[in-house]
């Protein structure tokens, strides 16, 4: 092992000083007490960690090399000594002793998850994310917004390639935030590896952490828990802002919802409904669907030539209002506003040659979600 | 310990009850799992319910706040969502409230909450005098129901806790043939 | 007929043997998938469907298939000779335990074909994706585990009524090489969670199909309790991959250090405790699921203290190679670096124990480079030392050392160049089980899946060594190697079909003689 165990290990060492800015090779302190205490506990256990490997792999080096029969060496036949086996039963013990006190109290510091300033309620869903500010009547979902070309390699890839989403989770900075994390569906686990919080999400049950960022910016983070096909495409992105930032957010998130309902009594032409139809469906159904409507045969149906779209016009709002139980199809009713789904149903009965000529407005889908 | 020499078969009759016990044990696990889970109240599932059998004085030097939450688990289209998100209430006190559901279907369907409390120390502290959890609920068409709870927070509650989530997540459990069609059929009435 | 009516110990222990390198190439090829998709981000060659097939049948096949049949093939072929034993206690029902091990593994992998795909949840299958989002699949795949959970249980008493009761006179408890040792502890391991098994996927099945709801929240259920099942059988069952393997190294070490193995007591302790420790650490798999406080701390304190008893082994290795006289065959550089590496692997999950930084490290590239380190360096690199250091016993002929040697550098080289730079990006925040990735885990993704094929390759010098071997090479007398001790090698090489007619006499002084 000797002389190559060393060259692999420079070998690695050249490609990391090569490339520090690029690449990463530790976890990160992150932007909150807690995370900071997390990576410093970290470092502490990986130190002693290091520490007893050179201990034991000196001495074993030592003895491959000098204690090695072409050298000579003549075995020594010992083979037990009480004080020394208790001895190296002690030693790694009062180590794990000495190591348990930080744990502990980090990990006491990360339960307490008392007066919260802001609650944030976050759900899993297959394949997104949505979050409610509790008591706030905000309410929206996050989904990746990679194209679906440079996932397939037709277009470069971008500089947060699958770590970007439409819609971040806003947090204001030097500020307790409270989640209270559930699902729809399977289990999922959200991770935000510059908070150190990383929590499952489990349907039927709420579960708690906190998080008091103190540094404004965008950070990013992913799904870690296995959630089915694109468990890999659901990344979680939030964006802290300084205090006085978020509560303009804020107010200006509520405020929106008054203009959507604005929108939806706007007229809308199909032209327009189209623009907006393609860039939704680009977000929220070529996953599945594919961008040019072909599905995914077997797994997922086309919508190209599709009998349901071409003649039965309700059925078509119905299915995406209300989804299909059993499949990965969602009722996308609550997910996106009366607009979107206006513009996206509009989109589908004309795109691909399924040129119905027909508008679906914002008013009806309006009137079929709120009667 | 079995000496050498001795009839293999002993031991292997011996061997086969542990595995079958093992076996029993793994579905034991289950019971067991909901035992622990009442005693510490590990997924804040477990909480107290029914009338209380003697009555508890009101702490009013403590105010908890208790906010209440709803999910709709997949493929649940009713509306459904407590009457006021936010309750300051005093250990001991009863307090009522109300979940409002709706039913935006043309069809009857049946449905049931299931309860968990955050944190889930907190559970066992959650005393549910009158509730509609685990109960199947059902609603005709277009129909829309208010389902009462009277919760009550035991004095007990440890003084660190300040704040209690209550959550209740919505399933469908409506009895059908779950075939595509069936389903794809029962739509938002016009 | 002789390989399918067979109730000869060295039969079937080839039989196992055979099973499990074909699995072994079999789920090698599936990893071989995974690392191609993984070589540059984006997707190229499958889709993320056939992706989670491909990460839950390679482990389950690797799990199940490769590492556990290869320990029990090892068992049937050492255990008898080396307690002295004419044959296994109950040679008709080992015939039965290792022909059902075929037909599950063929139902496992015909359901790649099937409507709707193989299983994609991932080898710790949880639900409910396991179950309400399964594909139809799934039944198969729990009759599947049914079937190879019989096997091992099957398995288990046989090996363990062969130590306890078919022992040759003279040959006591404490005598036992640790060989044995370790494989009595796995087998009570494995009669003691394979049920648990058992009862979680038959808890599955019922949720699936008769309509209860165990880990169904909408009917009362818990599907963290799937989990809490899951592990309890899912921690132990972690050792039972590794205790044989510590076993393996214990006797190749003393044979090529020509020094008995140092702590001989402690050794047969330290194995007992961490078997006794397996059983109440099982949610430190689950820290992020929610568990309160005093759960946490208690996972994560008995988590902690198995390092004690792993380090006393570790020390009692290193300290047998101290003051040797030491040779490097290829069986002794497999333990030399199944010592080194899997020490890798244990550190790691020392710092996988600490709850804080677990909720970093959790279902990250950290935790696959962990259980990589400690599975395949580990528990295959004992697996391939003791092919190497009994292939002569077993066939009378000597594999070619240089060969071996080849294979051992190729090896080493092939599995640190595709697990250590996972640490890396585990770090670095790239979760398990991803078919596609961020641009900033690019770079030590390609050298991971460099490594992975340069490892896999390699392997096909190992089956063409054991072939050449088997065919013919250079006679080995009974003894083998030089400084070997213990029952085995008094038997002449090959081993006779029947090991030993007439109880043998355990203080009988070893001849000299062997490489």
């Amino acid at each position: 092992m000797r002389p190559t165990n060393i060259a692999a290990l420079l070998f690695l060492g050249c490609f990391s000083a090569g490339a520090v800015a690029e690449w990463r090779l530790n976890l990160k302190p992150g932007i909150s007490e807690i995370s900071r205490s997390v990576f410093d506990l970290h470092m502490l256990i990986f130190y002693i960690c290091v520490a007893i490997a050179v201990v034991v792999f000196g001495v074993m080096l030592w003895s491959i090399i000098y204690h090695r029969k072409s050298q000579g060496a003549k075995a020594h036949q010992f083979h037990e000594s009480t004080s020394i086996e208790i001895l190296w039963t002690l030693i790694p013990f009062l180590i794990l002793i000495a190591m348990a006190f930080p744990a502990s109290s980090t990990l006491i510091a990360m339960y307490d998850t008392r007066d919260g300033e802001l609650t944030v309620q976050i759900t899993g869903y297959q394949w997104k994310w949505r979050y409610q500010y509790v008591g706030e009547d905000v309410d929206y979902f996050s989904v990746l917004a990679t194209p679906a070309e440079q996932i397939s390699n037709q277009q470069p890839k971008g500089e947060n390639y699958l770590l970007e989403v439409d819609k971040p989770l806003v947090l204001p900075a030097n500020r307790k935030v409270r989640f209270l994390l559930t699902s729809n569906d399977v289990i999922h686990s959200w991770w935000l590896p510059a908070l150190a919080v990383k929590k499952d999400a489990i349907p039927g049950f709420i579960n708690e952490a906190w998080a008091e960022p103190q540094q404004p910016g965008i950070y990013r983070g992913q799904c870690a828990e296995l959630c089915g096909k694109d468990h890999g495409f659901m990344p979680i992105v939030v964006e802290v802002l300084a205090e006085a930032e978020f509560d303009q957010w804020l107010a200006g998130a509520k405020a929106a919802k008054a203009d959507a309902a604005d929108a939806i009594q706007q007229a809308w032409t199909l032209e327009a409904l189209l623009a907006k139809g393609e860039a939704v469906y680009r977000v929220q159904c070529a996953g599945c669907h594919q961008l040019g409507g072909t599905g995914i045969s077997g797994a997922f149906p086309a919508l190209k030539d599709s009998p349901l779209i071409l003649n039965d016009r309700e059925g078509h709002i119905q299915i995406v209002l209300k989804g299909k139980p059993g499949t990965a199809m969602q009722a996308f009713g609550i997910q996106l506003t009366p607009v979107d789904l206006a513009a996206v149903i509009t989109y589908e009965r004309n795109a691909w040659g399924n040129d119905s000529g027909e508008l679906v407005s914002p008013q009806e889908i309006q009137a079929l979600l709120q009667p | 310990m079995i000496n050498s020499g001795s009839n293999p078969m002993v031991t292997v009759r011996r061997l086969i009850v542990l595995a079958l016990l093992m076996f029993g044990f793994g579905f034991a696990l289950a019971p067991l799992y909901d035992v622990f889970c009442r005693v510490t109240g590990l997924n804040g599932k477990v909480t107290r319910n029914g009338a209380l059998t003697e009555a508890v004085a009101v702490d009013s030097t403590r105010q908890i706040r208790v906010q209440l939450i709803a999910v709709n688990n997949e493929g649940m289209p009713w509306t459904f969502g407590p009457e006021a998100g936010d309750l300051l209430v005093h250990p001991g006190e009863q307090r009522l409230t109300h979940y409002l559901a709706r039913n935006p279907t043309s069809e009857l369907m049946v449905a049931r909450a299931v309860p968990s409390v955050a944190p889930s120390e907190a559970a066992q502290y959650v005393h549910k005098i009158n509730c509609f959890c685990f109960e199947s609920q059902s609603l005709a068409a277009l129909a829309s129901q208010q389902m009462p709870l009277v919760l009550m927070i035991d004095p007990q509650l440890p003084q660190h806790i300040r704040t209690i989530t209550l959550s209740y997540t919505l399933f469908d459990i409506t009895p059908e043939p779950r075939q595509p069609d069936a389903a794809a059929a029962r739509r938002i009435a016009l | 007929m002789r390989w399918v009516l067979t109730t000869n110990h060295k039969d079937i222990g080839s039989l196992y043997l055979i099973f499990s390198l074909v699995m072994f190439l079999t789920g090698g090829c599936m990893a071989l998938v995974i690392r191609a998709e993984l070589f540059q981000p984006g997707l190229q060659l499958v889709r993320p469907e056939f992706f989670n097939q491909m990460t839950t049948m390679h482990g389950l096949i690797m799990v199940f298939g490769a590492v556990m049949p290869a320990f029990v093939g090892l068992a049937n072929w050492m255990i008898p000779m080396m307690v002295g034993a004419p044959d296994m206690a109950l040679p008709r029902m080992n015939n039965w335990s290792f022909w059902i091990l075929p037909f599950a593994f063929s139902m496992m992998l015909s359901t790649l074909f099937m409507q709707g795909g193989a299983p994609n949840f991932g080898w710790t299958f949880y639900a409910p994706l396991s179950t309400t989002y399964a594909p139809p699949s799934v039944t198969y795949f729990i009759f599947a585990v049914h079937m190879m959970g019989i096997s091992s249980i099957m398995g288990a008493i046989n090996i363990i009524a062969t130590i306890l009761n078919l022992r040759a006179p003279g040959m006591s408890m404490m005598k036992l090489p640790l060989f044995v040792w370790t494989w009595l502890i796995t087998a009570f391991l494995l009669i003691a969670v394979m049920p648990v098994l058992a009862g979680v996927v038959t808890m599955m099945l019922m949720d699936i199909h008769f309509g209860t709801s165990f880990f169904d929240a909408a009917g009362g259920g818990d599907p963290v309790l799937f989990q809490h099942v899951f592990w309890f059988f899912g921690h132990p069952e972690v050792y039972i991959m590794i205790l044989p393997a510590f076993g393996i190294v214990s006797q190749i070490i003393p044979t090529f250090a020509r020094k008995r193995l140092f702590g001989y007591v402690s050794m047969v302790y330290a194995t007992s405790s961490i078997a006794v420790l397996s059983f109440i650490v099982w949610a430190h798999h689950m820290f992020t699921v929610g568990l309160p406080l005093a759960g946490e701390l208690f996972f994560m304190f008995s988590t902690m203290l198995i390092a004690v008893p792993t380090g006393v082994k570790v020390f009692n290795w290193v300290a047998t190679m101290f003051r040797g006289s030491m040779t490097f065959e290829t069986p002794m550089l497999f333990s030399i670096a199944f010592v080194v590496l899997f020490t890798i692997g244990g550190l790691s999950g020392l710092m996988l124990a600490i709850a804080p930084a677990d909720f970093q490290y959790h279902d990250t590239y950290f935790v696959v480079a962990h259980f990589h380190y400690v599975l395949v360096p580990g528990a295959v690199f004992a697996i391939m030392a003791g092919a190497y250091y009994w292939l002569p016993k077993w066939t009378g002929h000597y594999y070619h050392e240089t060969l071996g040697k080849v294979h051992f550098w190729l090896s080493f080289v092939g599995v640190n160049l595709t697990f250590f730079p996972m640490h890396f990006i585990g770090l670095a925040g790239m979760p398990r089980r991803i078919p596609d990735y961020a641009l900033q885990f690019a770079d030590f993704n390609m050298v991971a899946s460099v490594g992975a094929f340069l490892f896999g390759f390699s392997q096909l010098l190992f089956v063409y060594n054991v072939i050449r071997c088997v065919r013919g090479g250079d006679r080995a007398d009974a003894r083998v190697w030089e400084a070997a001790e213990g029952l085995e090698w008094t038997l002449p090489s090959p081993a006779p079909y029947h090991s030993f007619s007439e109880s043998p006499d355990c203080d009988m002084p070893m001849q000299p003689g062997g490489r």
